[in-house]
């Protein structure tokens, strides 16, 4: 057994700070309801400023995405597929002629599946947005999250450009606090207080789970395989290890590509880039003070 | 009592059809967003995040690269002894570069009123942070530079303190040029180190143009100053021939749906316009011996396509198909 084992932390009281234990979120669409506490939640303990009521006729998603005021966001997808052995009629109702419940049937005649998945912070292994600040306001905590101390920030916005999951924004005025850059902080300051952050605390489903990493892993490998067994072929974790970002500490259980998600298939930090980018403007100086020294001897 | 036959008609069928059937098996018309969305990506929606930046970066890339270069087109001419070209540069590098450029990158950020924590940490793998010091020490060299050349070149103060006057000077304006090559050019690093696919795909290209772009500005802004020699023409030539192949090498060296915010949209003429009009169009001019429009031309196009690398980004950085497409598997 690792650590605590696979049962859910979120309701218990915990020492992870004191004890700097790397933690993070799972998060599985395969339980999510579709409640958006987790939404909630987050927003009145942080008290994160409301940014507007719009609807946005996607589905039942009218948060839109992650942003300086949105660090839980409940996307809603509509996918032509079939959700497990779930077998639908057309337009995805139930199909009065077949058996509904006659597992494995594939005689869906109107394949269609209503997919639920609470996105939030990644809180990379290698964060792009804590390498690029300026300010040194972005910073690593004792659990392995990557938070954002709001009395640092002045707000340059090179954060937002650097996230390769495009979580991280500045908040434009009018809002409360307006000029910062802000995304999820794994309620660091409840974490402090032996508290499980508001979003998974709230969780009905337990489709958010908090707790140590290395119990997260190990959950999430299982319930891959508990899934696929009955018969959600698709299902997979979203963690991408392969690339520079090196993991993510809110990793995520799909079903079906990343792409539907939103999530890059294949996210890199952009500090990769940085050496041909330098080597490139080191030679353009020097080409450029050749130049000059050529066009003042030989031009004068 | 209806205008349109055909369709009521279509609506009586349906009735007629759920009455009997007990459904429907129809799909409806698909509407963006539903039933199923067609939208690539998540309902279309950015996976990145476009940069949030407005006006005052791109008129900042423009000023840094004019004020960067400045400094050493004075250390050119101070090594040549052609001292009112020299002042005239210098005061180009302090007012674009220590006074405007500060100024434009303050009014940038969300919280002006905290630019100094930008001086907080020095961290080499933040192309923000570098800029900041680079910024920094050029403004700390290009300022008593000029105070130093004006002071010795008007002769105001005799004797030794004039030679220590003359070393100063020298040894600032050297200063100024070395973090002036870098000022002109580490905004290229800025944009190419970043999540953004039509930027991060053109990193090796973007300080070349920022770099010979801020050259070519300050000779020309030096020449309709009424600095007209050969000198500064050379430059001009060397800048726009630069510009002309990086023109062929963007037309070149496409990346399909990941980079075309360059090629395709509003931006990309942004881009194309500014390229013509700093490279082959300031070259031919030139050759024909139309200095003043040339250096014209090749202001405006560089003023032009540091606006447009912005509008790029921010095309680029909301398109998702571009994010997939620079990642594929």
């Amino acid at each position: 057994m690792i650590g605590e084992g696979i049962q859910s932390t979120n309701q218990r009281k915990h020492s992870y700070v004191q004890d700097r234990v790397e933690v993070g979120f799972f998060t599985d669409p395969s339980v999510c309801i579709g409640c958006k506490a987790c939404e909630v939640a987050c927003k009145e303990w942080n008290q994160v400023p409301d940014d507007g009521f719009t609807w946005s006729g996607n589905s039942y998603d009218n948060t839109g995405h992650l942003g300086a005021s949105t660090w839980r966001h409940v996307m809603f997808l509509e996918q032509d597929r079939q959700k497990g052995n779930q077998v639908t009629g057309p337009m995805g109702l139930p199909n009065p002629q077949s058996d509904l419940f006659a597992a494995g049937s594939a005689e869906a005649e109107d394949p269609f599946r209503w997919v639920f998945l609470s996105d939030v912070c990644k809180h990379c292994e290698e964060a792009g947005c804590l390498e690029a600040c300026p300010t040194g306001s972005i910073v690593r905590t004792e659990v392995g999250s990557v938070l954002v101390q709001n009395d640092v920030c002045n707000g340059c916005g090179y954060c937002v450009v650097s996230c390769p999951f495009g979580v991280i924004d500045r908040r434009p005025e009018p809002l409360h606090d307006a000029g910062g850059a802000f995304k999820c902080t794994f309620c660091y300051d409840r974490q402090k207080s032996g508290l499980v952050p508001a979003c998974a605390k709230v969780c009905p489903t337990e489709s958010i789970v908090f707790g140590r990493l290395d119990d997260l892993r190990a959950r999430g490998a299982e319930r891959v395989q508990q899934l696929q067994q009955s018969g959600y072929s698709d299902a997979q974790l979203y963690n991408p290890t392969e690339t520079s970002v090196g993991g993510i500490h809110a990793f995520f259980l799909i079903l079906g590509e990343p792409e539907a998600y939103g999530l890059p298939p294949k996210p890199q930090i952009p500090t990769i880039y940085l050496k041909s980018a330098w080597t490139s403007a080191f030679a353009t100086a020097i080409a450029s003070i050749i130049a000059t020294l050529v066009a003042f001897a030989f031009f004068s | 009592m209806t205008n349109e036959p055909q369709s009521e008609k279509r609506l009586e069928e349906l009735r007629e059809q759920a009455w009997k059937d007990g459904v429907v098996p129809g799909k409806g018309v698909d509407v963006a967003g539903g039933p199923i969305p067609r939208k690539p990506g998540y309902y279309g929606q950015a996976v990145v995040k476009p940069p949030v930046w407005t006006w005052q970066v791109p008129l900042y890339f423009f000023m840094g690269g004019i004020a960067g270069m400045s400094a050493v087109l004075a250390s050119g001419a101070v090594l040549f002894h052609q001292v009112d070209l020299a002042r005239a540069a210098m005061w180009v590098a302090v007012i674009a570069g220590a006074i405007l450029s500060p100024i434009l990158l303050i009014m940038d950020l969300g919280r002006p009123r905290l630019f100094l924590n930008m001086l907080r940490v020095f961290k080499h793998r933040s192309a923000m942070s570098m800029g900041a010091w680079i910024l920094s020490l050029f403004g700390a060299c290009v300022v008593p530079g000029l105070i130093a050349l004006e002071l010795h070149a008007q002769h105001i103060f005799g004797g030794t303190f004039d030679q220590l006057l003359r070393v100063a000077a020298g040894i600032f304006i050297f200063g100024s040029a070395i973090f002036g090559t870098l000022l002109a050019t580490y905004t290229g690093v800025l944009l190419g180190a970043t999540a953004i696919p039509a930027w991060f795909l053109h990193r090796t290209l973007l300080p070349i143009h920022f770099g010979t772009a801020g050259l070519g500005s300050a000779a020309a802004l030096l020449e309709l100053l009424g600095h007209r020699i050969p000198a500064l023409n050379f430059l001009g030539f060397y800048a726009a021939g630069v510009e002309s192949a990086l023109l062929i090498w963007l037309s070149v060296d496409k990346h399909n749906a990941a980079d075309r915010a360059i090629h395709e949209h509003g931006s990309g003429w942004l881009i194309r316009i500014g390229e013509v009009l700093s490279g082959p169009l300031a070259f031919v001019l030139r050759l024909f011996g139309l200095i003043p429009f040339a250096a014209i031309s090749f202001l405006i196009g560089s003023l032009v396509s540091r606006f447009g690398w912005i509008v790029v980004g921010k095309v680029s950085g909301s398109d998702p198909e571009a994010v997939f497409a620079s990642q594929q598997r």
